[in-house]
């Protein structure tokens, strides 16, 4: 597949559609492939797509959006979502954008194959839905099932939601996985002391290195107000255990309703803090007060937070529903 | 600031409120002339619409030292501006559930909507919170101990 | 040479903590990072990677410098007090040993950091040979040998536990506190089987041997404008996650804190990679992603070697390598920018 994305790259540079292809460029090992704009077709030969192209590049759309000319973009199915939502707030530019949706059968995690014992890897390779790990230590198998992204396992399943072309191998059709909300109903269900002990407990170990965010494809603003140094706000590092909690609730408010689920945010914490938790409960909560909303799906609606009925439930219904 | 150490005393909790300018202000201010008690504990800052109040008003107010906040504006569909107040319902509303999934206590937030001519349900519900945030004690899960030092 | 077993670990840390404060690799839901120790820490000396390297028991994420604030109408000011007891750091590798040196160079040239050079005096660094290194690995390439830690006290996996040698004088007396749990024994054979085979394993990590061609003293002017660094630094996020990971990187950054009754100053890790980092009132020098990225490896790799005799301020313990967000690094700089012009 990764051939037919390079030459269907090729032709729209050389036929004068796009100026430049954002897409992977390999990297020096199996497992390190990296975001990156290609402007020339042999600068193409680099171009990879496989399993560890987890990186959602819609982000980068944003600076595409500024540059001369088109930008040939290839999307995963749950990567368009964000793309919209992009779009919907006027932050990319979807005439200087070509979208070539991509397949994907779930990307892979490095770090779950080093937690399942895999040291010193020096090769991986996919073998359909077994993981084939050589290390200096000896080889192994792993099941493809057990090391995808935690993102992944609750899919959105093999639709587009935004594309000018599909590259073969989509399967729009796929359908989207159970229980993303698991976890979630598993917190909540807990006592309120439990719950604190558990974030209190999973937060103490952020180093505030603001990867969530500056990846985050929802958070897009051009001055974050933990940049500002007009407040005190700014802070550089959690200097009390109040400062972890409120940039992860400010993080997690601020794109609330605009979250797509992407789950970028949890597949780059260094300190695999369960972020995805925080936005999850965010996306239940305005399913279950304002009804079932996917940012990202479409370009025009109005978001839950940017709308309201006047039948609206009053915000006693936290307390009174225990 | 004087703040009383002596930790025999009876504790008396600090309650932030948000009122907005053209109903619960006035609300307070009627409560107020109408000779009608409630704790001076009550700080209460003043904004154009309970829809100003974003959510770090009300985490820094715990940073600071609040054991419970509360927000106060304009009746539905009463909203100086039309619906500002509507907004601030659904921020409210998803903000509290979010305190309340990382285990802070749900007793400590609220809104109320007062009107200008309510000074009876503004003295009324700030008596009540009190007593409320009185009951769940001091907030140590949302505060900040530097804060508190001296 | 000494021997402690497996199962009397966990019995001599006790002891050590119950004497001073100790600071060693902890578990907490899986993921290993250094902390202290407390009664019931799961202790793991196993990982052979913490996320956040062992620098914080010298130089920590944020320190508080001093405090003021006013009573009675009259300002006190609190200064930080300076650490005054011996402390152990437990479990430390051979690289981020060698990152202490780098960090001395910084904070202990005159004039030194008295925060620092106080913590730096009384703690006790005992350090855990490589037992199973990593394919991020590559400290060989500036010359550390993860076989032979350079430390107050060394330590090396051997058969039901580890082998344990003081090193200094701090190490003599932190042997001579924990002495009822060591034996004394001939170990000479099975630490040199154990370093023959770190070794031999070192060598076949695939970033061991780099080339370090075109780095170093004097190459600001050949590196500084390479067309590269553009291609190198596009996907770059400016997430602090490399610098707050790297056991060399030492920028800090100076802030107040209004507590409502006083100020508290204190110092907090800051990152070349942040849109604020060395912000001026003129505003900032730095202000596209490439040139705070570019500044990050230069200073590693060219700057500080440059005013530091030749010494790199990487060690290539490969922790930014394992957590890039998006796999951009050190080693991919290394590799793709030498040799060329």
């Amino acid at each position: 597949m990764q051939e037919k994305l390079v030459s269907r790259a090729k032709e729209l540079l050389s036929d004068g559609t796009v100026v430049r292809v954002l897409g992977w460029r390999k990297g020096d090992t199996d497992f390190s492939a990296e975001p990156a704009f290609f402007e020339s077709a042999e600068s193409l030969d680099e171009f990879t797509y496989d399993g560890f192209c987890g990186a959602n590049l819609s982000k980068y759309m944003i600076k595409a959006s500024k540059e001369e000319g088109k930008t040939l973009v290839f999307l995963k199915p749950c990567d368009t979502y964000s793309f919209n939502q992009l779009i919907k707030e006027h932050r990319v530019d979807r005439e200087k954008t070509y979208i070539v949706g991509v397949g994907c059968d779930g990307k892979l995690d490095i770090e779950k194959i080093r937690e399942a014992g895999c040291k010193g890897i020096t090769a991986v390779t996919e073998d359909g839905d077994t993981i084939k790990v050589a290390t200096v230590y000896g080889d192994k198998e792993l099941k493809r099932e057990d090391v995808i992204l935690e993102r992944c396992k609750a899919c959105k399943g093999g639709k587009h939601v935004a594309y000018d072309e599909l590259a073969e191998g989509c399967d729009e059709e796929k359908p989207a996985k159970e229980g993303r909300f698991e976890l979630v109903e598993k917190l909540e269900a807990m006592a309120p002391e439990e719950r604190f002990a558990f974030w209190q407990n999973e937060l103490s170990r952020c180093i505030r290195c603001n990867a969530c965010r500056n990846v985050c494809p929802a958070c897009s603003c051009i001055k974050c107000v933990f940049d500002n140094d007009r407040y005190d706000t700014a802070q550089k590092a959690n200097t009390t255990t109040f400062e972890e909690q409120m940039f992860h609730i400010i993080r997690a408010f601020h794109v609330a309703g605009r979250c797509t689920d992407c789950g970028e945010c949890s597949r780059v914490c260094p300190q695999h803090i369960p972020l995805h938790l925080l936005n999850r409960k965010f996306i239940k909560d305005i399913d279950e007060f304002y009804g079932e909303y996917q940012a990202g799906e479409d370009t025009d609606s109005r978001a839950p937070l940017t709308n309201f009925t006047q039948e609206d439930v009053e915000p006693s219904i936290v307390k009174e529903r225990g | 600031m004087p703040i009383d150490n002596n930790e025999n005393k009876e504790f008396k909790p600090v309650i932030v409120a948000f009122c907005c300018n053209w109903c619960s202000y006035a609300g307070a201010d009627l409560a107020g002339s109408s000779r009608l008690s409630y704790p001076a504990d009550v700080k209460i800052i003043r904004v154009p619409c309970s829809c100003r109040v974003n959510p770090l008003f009300i985490l820094r107010a715990f940073q600071k030292g609040a054991d419970g906040v509360i927000l106060c504006g304009c009746h539905p569909g009463d909203c100086h501006y039309s619906t500002g107040n509507y907004y601030a319902r659904r921020r409210m509303t998803l903000l509290f559930s979010m305190l309340d999934y990382m285990g802070v206590e749900n007793g400590r937030t609220r809104v109320e909507w007062v009107s200008a001519a309510e000074g009876v349900k503004f003295s009324q519900t700030m008596n009540e919170f009190i007593e409320q945030v009185r009951s769940l004690g001091k907030n140590v899960r949302l505060e900040d101990l530097r804060c508190k030092k001296n | 040479m000494y021997q402690i077993s497996r199962e009397k670990m966990p019995e001599l840390l006790a002891a050590v903590a119950k004497e001073m404060d100790l600071f060693l690799p902890v578990q907490n839901n899986g993921i290993t990072n250094f902390g202290f120790w407390t009664e019931d820490a799961k202790v793991d000396l196993d990982t052979l990677k913490t996320v956040k390297s062992p620098k914080d028991a010298f130089f920590p994420q944020s320190e508080v410098l001093y405090s003021c604030y006013q009573k009675a109408n009259k300002t006190s000011i609190e200064p930080a007090a300076l650490k005054d007891a011996p402390f152990a750091i437990f479990g430390v590798r051979p690289c981020d040993v060698r990152a202490f040196d780098v960090l001395d160079r910084v904070f202990l040239s005159e004039p030194a950091d008295v925060y620092y050079a106080a913590r730096r005096e009384h703690g006790i660094v005992v350090s855990l040979a490589c037992h199973e290194p990593e394919d991020s690995c590559f400290c060989k390439t500036f010359g550390i040998d993860a076989a032979e830690p350079q430390a107050d006290v060394a330590m090396w996996q051997v058969a039901d536990g580890y082998a344990w040698e003081a090193k200094t004088e701090k190490g003599e007396k932190l042997t001579e506190l924990v002495k009822e749990y060591l034996t004394e024994q001939d170990l000479a054979k099975e630490v040199e089987a154990e370093k023959e085979a770190i070794r031999t394993l070192i060598d076949k990590m695939p970033n061991s041997n780099l080339s370090l061609e075109g780095w170093g003293v004097g190459k600001t002017k050949e590196r500084f404008d390479d067309p590269k660094w553009k291609e190198l630094s596009d996907a770059c996020l400016g997430c602090g996650t490399c610098t707050f990971s790297c056991p060399t990187c030492q920028c800090y950054d100076i802030k107040d804190f209004n507590t409502g009754n006083g100020v508290q100053r204190y110092r907090c890790w800051d990152s070349c990679m942040y849109s604020d980092f060395t912000m001026m009132a003129a505003g900032n020098n730095r202000t596209t992603q490439m040139q705070r990225f570019r500044q990050r490896f230069m200073h590693k790799l060219v700057y500080f070697p440059d005013n530091n005799d030749g010494m790199y301020s990487c060690v290539g313990c490969g922790r930014c390598v394992e957590k890039c967000p998006q796999s951009l690094n050190i080693v991919k700089v290394i590799k793709r920018m030498g040799g060329t012009k």
